[in-house]
């Protein structure tokens, strides 16, 4: 896993595929993105499927018997089968387009939660969420009266495996929410086991893939999750697009999100009936350029492959902790052995916000904040922190000049 | 044109065999498509050797629907239940015998449909698109 990463592909080749990344910074320096974790970048391959869409065969899909429509529908089902493939889903109708790993969640939430949750049921998030995984429980609970218990994480930011069993072994657990991959710790968790004791104790898991996905190989099968959401747009893919995955049983079982277009087989003046999934849950307009396009970045990461992607990113995360590590002042959030691409950090004295605002300087962009993790940050003693993120055309150049940067800020800071 | 409204779909789609309803039916059921509203009621009668004596069907569709339903009729009257099972999709486009986009693939399998998800339920269809 620490080869170098000339080994595993040409990262410098990659690079070259993102327009975006080749201009220069107001500064005058090459730009130096370190903020994927909020949004990786497109390649032109991507950029260019959009363009041929909106250009070429824009209309709206499963409607239109005209030439356009044909095309925009097939574009968009092959995108689904793309996506199918990518996460190794058992059917194409697991498989329901949304507008982000938020909105997954909230489906999930407002239809499976709205439908099974109750006064007296419990339900585990961890202590590592983001709020797109603990806020739509919150919303919910407040009217259904069931209980949140949050999974506590050890001093190394890991899920505590012990008192996760414990808190799974009073029977009223009916539901975990995990993140795959913390975006603020980047611990990735074990959820394959996670899901097994889960299932033991008779609850479902919803995994938050938003982190995960873009980084590493995910066969969702093997990880036998209930659902599993993720985003377009931290994955070279452009905004507006996400994949809900859910096993066909709870998709079938459960009452439909938004009502709409699409999403029906019959309405009367009466009522209306269910449609077939995944048509059941993409009531209206889908955004069809964007999941389009989501297929064709599916393509460009699949050919690199998630393999030699995940080895990349972790030989740039470990040199960048390393080469972290030998600063001074600098303190690193989150020390797991498993882990992806984002490293969180303080610089003593200096606010996150100045440090980003420093760092923009240089021109490295990095997030700064509580990276919608505020109760982690609560319990870490930290308001922000700044976080650098790695993505496939990450160059260990990228690094240097982050590291070069916070040596100028610690200087200058010191004044 | 002329590739899709081939004379054998014309003829199915205008005069269409086996309308109707039969009573008493061993399987009357009914699909719809929500994309297009196309509406399709399929009854059968099965003698007790499994096989179909009596075939009816009817509803409102496009001239594809219409004539896949019809041409499926023919095919699958003297067949057994069991026989009617291998049917698959292929075999609707061979007897249409045009090319189908994307959107029209459901006009084509309605019926089809109707008759497996009819016989033998939703788990054994295999959607449109599935690979």
């Amino acid at each position: 896993m620490t080869l170098p990463a000339e080994h595993i592909f040409d990262v410098k080749t990659i690079k070259a595929d993102f327009p975006i990344l080749a201009q220069h910074h107001q500064t005058g320096n090459l730009l130096t993105y370190l903020d994927s974790a909020a949004s990786s970048q497109m390649p032109e391959v991507v950029i260019e499927a959009l363009n041929d869409y909106h250009r070429r065969y824009h209309a709206n899909v499963h409607r239109g018997i005209h030439q356009l429509s044909e095309l925009a529908t097939d574009a968009y089902e092959s995108a689904r089968k793309k996506v199918k493939g990518f996460i190794n889903a058992k059917s194409k109708r697991e498989i329901v387009f949304t507008k982000g790993t938020t909105e997954g969640i909230n489906l999930v939430v407002n239809t499976w939660g709205r439908a099974n949750l109750k006064v007296g049921d419990v339900i585990l998030v961890s202590q590592m969420e983001h709020h797109a995984n603990i806020v739509p429980y919150q919303m919910l609970a407040q009217e259904k009266g069931f209980t949140i218990r949050f999974i506590p994480i050890t001093p190394h930011g890991e899920i505590d495996m012990p008192a996760y069993q414990r808190l799974l072994s009073d029977h009223s657990v009916k539901l975990v929410a995990i993140t795959h991959c913390s975006n603020v710790l980047g611990t990735i968790n074990p959820i394959a086991d996670m899901t097994r004791l889960a299932h033991e104790a008779g609850a479902i898991i919803v995994v938050d893939g938003a982190q995960s996905v873009p980084h590493m190989p995910v066969d969702i099968q093997a990880l036998d999750v209930d659902f599993f959401a993720f985003s377009g747009h931290k994955m070279c893919a452009p905004t507006g697009v996400g994949v809900l995955y859910g096993k066909q049983a709870h998709l079938e079982a459960m009452p439909p999100f938004l009502g709409g277009g699409s999403m029906i087989s019959e309405v009367t003046f009466d009522g209306f009936t269910c449609g077939e999934l995944p048509a059941k849950f993409e009531a209206g307009t889908p955004n069809i350029a964007q999941a389009i396009g989501l297929g064709y970045a599916i393509d460009y990461l699949s050919n690199i492959s998630l393999d030699a992607i995940h080895a990349h990113i972790q030989n740039i995360t470990h040199y960048a902790l390393d080469c972290l590590r030998e600063l001074p002042n600098i303190t690193v959030y989150g020390d797991s052995t498993s882990r992806g691409g984002v490293i969180s950090f303080t610089l003593a004295n200096v606010h996150a916000h100045d440090l980003s605002q420093a760092l923009d300087f240089e021109g490295i962009a990095v997030r700064s904040g509580h990276h919608c993790a505020q109760p982690l940050h609560r319990l870490l003693g930290v308001g922000a922190t700044t976080r650098a993120s790695f993505y496939v055309y990450t160059t260990h150049e990228d690094v240097d000049r982050l590291i070069s940067a916070l040596h100028k800020t610690t200087v200058f800071f010191k004044r | 044109m002329d590739a899709m409204y081939r004379e054998n779909i014309l003829d199915h789609g205008m005069n269409p065999r086996h309308k109707g309803v039969v009573n008493p039916a061993t399987l009357d059921f009914e699909m719809r498509n929500p994309l297009c509203g196309d509406r399709l009621r399929l009854t059968l009668r099965v003698n007790a050797e499994q096989v179909i004596t009596h075939i009816g069907w009817d509803g409102e569709g496009c001239a594809v629907s219409q004539a896949a339903a019809s041409m499926l009729g023919e095919r699958i009257l003297g067949l057994s239940i069991d026989e009617v099972k291998h049917i698959g999709k292929e075999d609707v486009f061979d007897m249409l015998g045009i090319p189908f986009t994307a959107n029209r693939v459901k006009c084509a399998l309605l019926g089809l449909k109707a008759l497996h998800v009819g016989l033998y339920g939703l788990e054994f269809w295999q959607s449109e698109d599935e690979e």
